[in-house]
């Protein structure tokens, strides 16, 4: 490798390397502050506010009963739970399963022309009058506390919106426990955001707010459909405090298949690219404390650093490969003689400061792994986590940013 | 919730990275100069055992060829040098100055193990078993990755064969002497073997032909192992 590649190599893992450590130490500051908080949390309120959730549906005949069931069973005052389904046009059956509960006092149903997700939400405020409002995905199920939890936050008059901690529902294969790791690694950074400030999604499963909050700064926007990303930005642009509920639990389906896993990822990538373009003036504003300084830049940079650093990583992989075939070709397949010297270890400096920056991430997702689940367990999907992400990551992040600069839009589904 | 910045954590974060980053490139040097030395110890290793037979074969000059000690560990020491010297060369680059040392010493310990062998081999009534290789590490030879796989392969079946290899272009006068009274062109890779030179690549049967004792090694060892396994139980 060139002399400049090193030195691109070298800052991009810096960066990394120096997130890595600023996330770290804010978690190590907040630890004890987290256990107060979820003994706070437990002790609930004296007085439960009035809430709506919404479920904008889709062509969700399999999955939206399930949510239904889920926010029925909410551990909550059902006089002052509402839920309203609304489907958006469906062209399955989602609409004929919504009918079985159209009975229940709690649940209002509705449908209208199909406009995407925003106009089903932007629908459901016009008829909202509760204190909170909230939104569920169709393929999403709430925990059973996981209001309780979140309208605890609201005692604080400035808090303007919750955000829960998404998990992945019963991972079974392998692209599902890739994401159940990685999701992991998002409720501990959802968390550390949240102590400074930077929160800047508001995550589409269960993130609740004032209802205000909509007539002060308006609806949802299409917003390159991660209508969650813009609303937390312009949240955020306006100076509103957030804050996340570790406590509160929310499960969603993962994308089973590694197609329909790319689609989504390259929709969110390429949504953070477009919001962050249409917010770039909060970037590196003091006024918008440590999200413009840092967080939002960093987050950015991240996508570049990904993709170079993988990148290099898979190119080195792929000549190694090449050599490899060659070496086969031209002797033949001999089972290795192992013969373990030290001397061969890589020690070049972009070896160890890649090792340690690696190390950096297995600690973090430790960490999380403990916030989640309460105990640190070693698993395969470490492992396949380690493999496949490192490969996989960088065809969706390169294709979201090309796509951004090529103008190419996305598709829903 | 914090809404203030606070810079003191952003400075800490720094200074940790730094120290961090610091202490991989100090570990990164410390173990590429052990790597060093670890190469310049089996060097030095090598230049006494070739000092200790030559003076040994002096010694011996009317002795029988039993009285002098296989010279096999030999074979085994000069090829772990030349491993870690490849790894070493591809990992700092040919012209590293550190890397140009290293490479003209091990071509001199070449040179006299090639000598000596001769002379033993002459004295004893054997035929020598080595092959001589000349590679280049610039892009005029394309074939000479291949040829290093092949070389590696032959040493790994047969113990006793020493393969010297020596870079075209090193700026050292004993190898440009070899190459001269071997009259060997710039046409790489090139083998020297029993007094014939081979232009280009030599595939592993393509070796096996030009050094008959190799097949006849490889013979033998197929004649042992089949015997072994064609043992009948009754």
């Amino acid at each position: 490798m060139t002399g400049l590649a090193h030195i691109i190599i070298y800052i991009f893992l810096f960066i990394s390397l120096y997130y890595e450590v600023f996330l770290l130490i804010t978690y190590f500051e907040k630890r004890l502050l987290m256990q107060s908080e979820t003994a706070h949390v437990r002790r609930g309120v004296k007085k439960y506010p009035t809430v709506t959730i919404m479920v904008p549906c889709w062509n969700e005949e399999k999955t939206v009963s399930a949510t239904a069931n889920s926010l029925l069973n909410l551990n909550y005052p059902k006089d002052k739970l509402k839920i309203m389904l609304i489907d958006d046009g469906s062209t399955d059956n989602t609409w004929q399963v919504l009918q079985k509960f159209k009975n229940k006092k709690q649940i209002e149903i509705y449908h209208k022309e199909n406009g995407g997700k925003h106009t089903a939400l932007n629908f459901g405020l016009s008829k909202i009058t509760s204190d909170l409002v909230g939104c569920l995905d169709a393929d999403s199920f709430v925990d059973k506390d996981a209001l309780r939890n979140s309208v605890v936050y609201f005692e604080d008059k400035e808090i303007m919106a919750v955000t829960p901690s998404v998990k992945i529902w019963r991972p079974k294969n392998i692209i599902e426990m890739i994401q159940k790791v990685e999701y992991a690694w998002g409720i501990f950074v959802r968390k550390m955001l949240s102590y400074l400030g930077a929160m800047y999604v508001t995550p589409g499963p269960f993130s609740i707010f004032r209802r205000e909050v909509f007539e002060r700064f308006g609806g949802y926007r299409h917003a390159h459909q991660t209508e969650d990303m813009e609303m937390a930005m312009r949240l955020q642009a306006n100076h509103c405090k957030m804050v996340n509920s570790h406590n509160s639990i929310v499960y969603t389906v993962a994308p089973d298949a590694l197609r329909k896993l790319y689609k989504q990822r390259l929709r969110w990538t390429y949504g953070f690219i477009k919001n962050a373009i249409d917010y770039k003036y909060l970037f590196f504003k003091k006024d918008y404390g440590n999200l413009g300084v840092f967080v939002l830049p960093m987050a950015s940079i991240s996508i570049f650093s990904a993709i170079y650093i993988l990148g290099a990583g898979i190119f080195n992989f792929g000549r190694s490969v090449f050599h490899e075939i060659v070496k086969i070709n031209t002797v033949g397949l001999h089972w290795p003689v192992w013969n373990f010297d030290w001397f061969y270890i890589n020690t070049e400096l972009i070896a160890v400061v890649s090792a340690i920056a690696f190390l950096g991430t297995v600690t973090i997702i430790f960490v999380s792994r403990k916030m989640a689940d309460g105990k640190i367990k070693l698993g395969m999907d470490l492992v396949w986590f380690f493999l496949i992400y490192a490969f996989i990551a960088p065809i969706w992040l390169s294709k979201a940013v090309y796509n951004s600069i090529f103008s190419v839009k996305t598709k829903w589904r | 919730m914090e809404s203030k910045i606070n810079y003191k954590k952003y400075l800490y974060s720094f200074v940790i990275t730094a120290i961090i980053f610091g202490t991989a490139f100090y570990l990164s040097n410390y173990f590429d100069q052990k790597k060093i030395d670890d190469i310049r110890a089996i060097q030095d290793k090598i230049s006494i055992d070739i000092m200790s037979s030559e003076t040994q074969f002096s010694l011996l000059e009317e002795s029988s060829c039993q009285d002098l000690s296989s010279q096999n560990d030999l074979t085994d020491e000069l090829n772990t040098l030349e491993e870690k010297l490849t790894a070493t060369e591809n990992q700092r680059g040919a012209n590293d100055p550190e890397v140009q040392t290293l490479k003209q010493y091990y071509s001199l310990l070449e040179i006299k193990d090639y000598i000596l062998m001769n002379q033993i081999s002459q004295k004893c009534k054997k035929t020598p078993l080595n092959i001589v290789y000349f590679y280049s590490t610039d892009n005029s030879c394309a074939d000479c990755e291949k040829e290093g796989y092949v070389l590696t392969d032959l040493r790994e079946q047969f113990p006793d064969l020493r393969v010297y290899s020596f870079d075209y272009n090193l700026d050292i006068s004993a190898v440009q002497t070899l190459i001269k009274i071997n009259k060997v062109e710039n046409n790489l890779p090139a083998i020297y073997t029993d007094g014939k030179i081979y232009y280009g690549f030599q595939s592993v049967d393509d070796i096996m032909k030009a050094v008959p004792e190799l097949q006849a090694l490889a013979n033998a060892k197929n004649a042992t192992s089949t015997a072994a396994t064609s043992t009948k139980k009754f």
